[in-house]
């Protein structure tokens, strides 16, 4: 069969009418993304670099370099502490969310009866979770499992560990229910793609001898890595923009104190947002680049008949030199 | 497994000749097998321990709401006495009296149903034509737009939270409702990436053929999404209503900020708002009653956070099951 030469073509009309409808249908979000994303981030990042002082005559901007950085960093009696114990604290209570929430959806997944009623309590919290009532609950000590002796734990958490970790381990413990009321949505994340999962695979895993151990670890987990992922996405965000979160409460506070302003504060958020991109960073990174055993193995392999090919075409090469050299000897 | 080893007469026994035979002899194989499972039939043992742990995590899961109602129903003379730890002795509402004055109820009740309400419509309006824009036409820069998406839901408010709030002041639209219309109105609203996405996958899933047909039929690019896409997306657009709707009444932070105002108290107020600062206003607002002071206690804070959170529990009943399935059927974890 001859080869079709594949000529490069100008969109037509009927393309280009498409592209145009295309962004007619996504122009609100341009819009919004201009106005409410670009300019503002923009802004933000002049704004972490001034001072702004809000006076009777309106604004006064005065460019001030680092300075804010600086003194956040070395003046601030709050942000860095709580930025680092925010950092401990949520590198600890993800994996504990996401684990908790695949081993709730893989309870429900099997074969019981009322899941409808287990799922109904389980997706509860998703419904009533915000800043004010948990305010309310953890003030009020409902937020502990009553039988969890904190006080224990905490004093041997002091004695082995250093003591940001420390802290943010008991943090963890004392606010054990309310990180179990994050997992809602990913229970449900989970539960819906475990029945998605073709139950021929397990069949065909039992009759070769597998257990139901190797079958999680062989199976399940590889089938649903990426909702892992995009639950673990999900829960930082979540945990993040959570105004249980002290950060950025301690971002608005800093917007309308006198001796901070917008300025301040904006170098405060750039410092979060960093902070926040380099959790979901580790945790993509950590799951990601793990490659499958197989797909490794057949890398590999390629590799080694590259290497080798090179190999015999050297060898054949060097072959039709020495051939060639023979030859010229000869002829002298 | 033991099981497995059986001699081959007696499982075609238990086939054909059921029941008399093997129900009188209740030999080891069977008791193994009731205890531990066979590979249709989960075993007892395993049964037992599923449920003891759901039962138990559960009820770890709704501790906090049990604590919370029973608290709230209790007189000060329960709250103090120690014999008393779950069941009131009466059936005080006083609480709940004390705490709806405090927080103007039916006022703030009305003014969350429309910051929560109207940003919502808006939501799902904006979100579904955004996202069948991203699922259904092809264009330059598309990937570099949906990472833009993407990037807009990892970056946290707070950077874009000043400038914007400055950008508010000036156009003096602080303090009015209109601080969250204008981002719903532009797809920028409260969580909208994630609506996008869940419109983007529902609408990839509906056949090319029926809006191709729809084309020759003269249909026009808008006509076929109103008449073909939006009807089909209806379990999607319940989905980002009910979670916008739940998203924005749990939603204070950027309330307070903008709606409600920060230190100038601005006329518009929500429930989330009055919770976050209930304390404060609870005194002042008692005074200005006149009514039987009752101290603060936390009988009353607890019959605060649980009007606040009524409506939504209201609904999260009524509604459960599109709740409840709605991640199913939303697509996220593919078809």
């Amino acid at each position: 069969m001859k080869k079709q030469k594949v000529k490069k073509v100008k969109p037509g009309v009927m393309a280009r009418r498409e592209e145009r409808y295309g962004y007619l249908f996504i122009l609100p979000w341009l819009i919004g993304v201009v106005a409410f994303l670009i300019v503002p981030l923009v802004q933000s990042f002049q704004y972490a670099l001034a001072d702004i002082r809000i006076t009777p005559l309106g604004r006064v901007i005065r460019f001030v370099g680092i300075e804010n950085y600086t003194q956040i960093w070395l003046e601030d009696a709050e942000f860095p502490v709580g930025l680092m114990g925010y950092l401990w604290q949520t590198l600890l209570s993800v994996p504990v969310i996401v684990t908790f929430a695949l081993i709730i959806a893989m309870l429900l997944n099997s074969k019981i009866r009322f899941r409808g009623l287990f799922r109904l309590i389980f997706f509860l919290p998703v419904i009533i979770v915000s800043g004010p009532v948990m305010n309310m609950l953890t003030s009020q000590g409902a937020a502990t499992i009553p039988a969890l002796n904190i006080q224990a734990i905490s004093n041997t958490m002091n004695q082995f560990l250093p003591g940001a970790l420390a802290s943010a381990v008991t943090e963890v413990f004392s606010n054990m229910i309310m990180i179990l009321w994050y997992s809602g949505v990913q229970i449900l994340i989970f539960l819906s793609a475990l029945q998605k999962i073709d139950d021929s695979l397990y069949e065909a895993a039992k009759i070769d001898g597998g257990s139901g151990w190797e079958c999680f670890w062989k199976i399940t987990l590889p089938l649903i890595k990426p909702m892992i992922l995009l639950n673990v996405v999900y829960t930082v965000i979540f945990l993040s923009n959570n105004e249980h979160n002290e950060i950025i409460n301690i971002i608005q506070r800093a917007m309308f104190a006198g001796n901070k302003g917008y300025g301040y504060a904006s170098a405060m958020a750039w410092m979060y947002s960093v902070v926040v991109t380099f959790i979901i960073a580790f945790f993509a990174i950590l799951l990601i680049t793990r490659k499958d055993a197989y797909e490794k193995q057949v890398r590999r392999i390629k590799k080694e008949n590259k290497k080798q090919a090179k190999a015999i075409r050297r060898a054949q090469r060097r072959g039709r030199r020495y051939e060639a050299r023979q030859k010229a000897a000869s002829r002298i | 497994m033991k099981q497995d080893k059986k001699p081959q007469a007696v499982s075609e026994k238990r086939i054909y000749g059921f029941g008399r035979i093997n129900r009188k002899k209740f030999n080891k194989d069977k008791m193994h097998k009731i205890l531990f499972g066979s590979r249709e039939k989960d075993g007892l043992i395993k049964k037992t321990v599923i449920y003891a742990l759901l039962i138990c995590i559960g009820f770890v899961y709704l501790y906090p709401l049990l604590y919370m109602i029973s608290n709230s129903f209790m007189s000060l003379d329960d709250l103090l006495d120690t014999s008393i730890s779950w069941i009131p002795s009466s059936l005080y509402l006083e609480n709940y009296k004390q705490a709806a004055i405090s927080m103007e109820y039916v006022k703030s009740l009305l003014h969350s149903i429309l910051i929560a309400g109207v940003p919502t419509l808006l939501n799902v309006v904006i979100c579904a034509i955004v996202g069948y824009g991203f699922a259904r036409f092809r264009f330059r820069g598309k990937r570099i737009l949906m990472a833009l998406l993407i990037f807009s839901y990892i970056i946290p408010p707070q950077i874009t939270m000043m400038p914007t709030y400055v950008l508010y002041t000036d156009l003096k639209l602080t303090g009015t409702l209109w601080s969250f219309i204008l981002p719903a109105l532009t797809g920028q609203g409260l969580n909208a990436p994630i609506f996008i996405l869940i419109f983007y996958q529902f609408f990839k899933q509906v056949p090319n053929a029926l809006l191709e047909a729809a084309k020759i039929d003269g249909a026009g690019y808008f006509k076929s999404f109103v008449k073909i896409a939006v009807p089909s997306a209806v379990p999607a657009i319940i989905t980002v209503i009910l979670f916008s709707f739940v998203w924005y009444w749990n939603e204070s932070y950027l309330t307070q900020l903008y709606i409600s105002g920060y230190y100038v108290k601005g006329k518009w107020t929500s429930l989330m708002v009055k919770l976050k600062s209930f304390d404060a206003n609870y005194t002042s607002a008692l005074q200005t009653v006149d009514s039987v002071t009752v101290s603060n206690n936390e009988a009353i804070r607890m019959a605060a956070t649980m009007l606040t959170i009524l409506p939504v529990l209201l609904m999260y009943f009524i509604l459960q099951r599109y709740f409840v399935e709605s991640i199913d059927r939303t697509g996220i974890t593919g078809e």
